[in-house]
């Protein structure tokens, strides 16, 4: 699919869910388990697409010391969690990352 | 200066703080969109096309990774479902609108422009001109978004090509999903769909991602259901 499709596609179910209630109001509500469901989609896609990018390399799972990506994330989860910062957590992870692939190996 | 126009621009005023925080994130975007294959004007337009911060990193990091486009489009469907609770939070307050007027603050309805929305519309109460409040936060953050692309696009550009750029939109994710771990649920949400993540990452079409991360909804949605239901015993 080109990218101007999935972008166009993208935007239009974006705007009609944001749409939605505000043309609907009062015909129909939200179901109470959806409501809930709601709070565990950051967690979930953010951790679906963390989890392989950091542990695969080559198509391969890669939990050892000389996979600098795993290493260099495990110090932006350092990060995030002290700071809460984003821009320091990117910050940092880069840098751990230049030095671990330039500098140690 | 009428009651309209002081109404716009206190949506403005408040909005503000929270560029603060938009602006630089929109500029790592525009960089990493670049970075991760998107054309420059592929890049730009889709902060306005998609208009939404956290679904259009993801979006690059999935061309970057090559994905079929069915699988973007579902996952950014599943990444903005939230935006439905806004609307329905909101629409007491717009009911009487124009439908031009809602479709003009629907496609302004970020997590931004919403969250200062909320709380005016919450402490005030229903207003004849609240909505040009949301119209003047909408605008104030549409603006920055679109300018802080630009410009993250344009320093991206500079940046040499041999540098693991790419690596920045995991971090981006890393930093994004730390503080809403609050609690037992959540971090199992995102255990489960981790783990899922990496048994199915051989699937086709990058299917393993939509798996894992209805997985981790399902997982979460259900914990918290039994906590919840042994609280009430």
């Amino acid at each position: 699919m080109n990218i101007w499709l999935v972008m166009f596609l993208g935007g239009l179910i974006t705007f009609g869910m944001r749409f939605s209630f505000i043309y609907l109001f009062g015909r129909f509500h939200i179901p109470e388990t959806l409501r809930r469901a709601l709070h565990y989609v950051p967690p979930a896609v953010l951790s679906a697409i963390i989890f392989p990018e950091i542990l695969i390399h080559d198509g391969k799972l890669a939990l050892t010391l000389g996979n600098d990506r795993l290493l260099a994330g495990l110090v932006a989860v350092l990060v995030a969690q002290w700071t809460k910062n984003t821009l320091l957590t990117i910050l940092a992870g880069m840098a751990a990352l230049l030095v671990l692939q330039f500098v140690v190996r | 200066m009428n009651e309209k126009m002081s109404m716009f621009w206190s949506g403005v005023r408040e909005e503000v703080p929270l560029l603060v925080g938009v602006f630089p994130f929109g500029m790592i975007y525009g960089a990493l969109a670049l970075n991760a294959g998107l054309s420059l004007a592929a890049s730009q337009m889709m902060s306005s096309i998609v208009f939404a911060g956290s679904a259009q990193f993801i979006t690059a990091q999935l061309v970057h990774d090559a994905a079929p486009g069915l699988v973007i489009v579902l996952t950014i469907a599943v990444v903005n479902l939230r935006h439905m609770l806004y609307s329905a939070s909101l629409a007491p307050y717009l009911e009487k609108l124009p439908v031009r007027w809602k479709i003009l603050l629907a496609y302004l309805l970020t997590d931004e422009a919403y969250a200062p929305t909320a709380l005016k519309f919450e402490r005030e109460g229903a207003s004849p001109l609240g909505h040009w409040f949301l119209f003047g936060a909408g605008l104030a953050l549409w603006s920055t978004w679109q300018i802080s692309t630009g410009l993250g696009i344009f320093l991206g550009a500079a940046i040499p090509q041999n540098w693991p750029l790419d690596f920045a939109l995991p971090l981006t994710f890393i930093a994004l999903v730390m503080p809403v771990l609050r609690n037992r649920p959540a971090v199992m949400a995102a255990l489960s769909a981790g783990l899922v993540a990496l048994l199915a990452y051989n699937l086709p079409f990058k299917l393993g991602l939509i798996l894992a991360a209805l997985t981790g909804i399902l997982v979460g949605t259900m914990l918290e259901g039994r906590r919840s239901s042994r609280r009430t015993l």
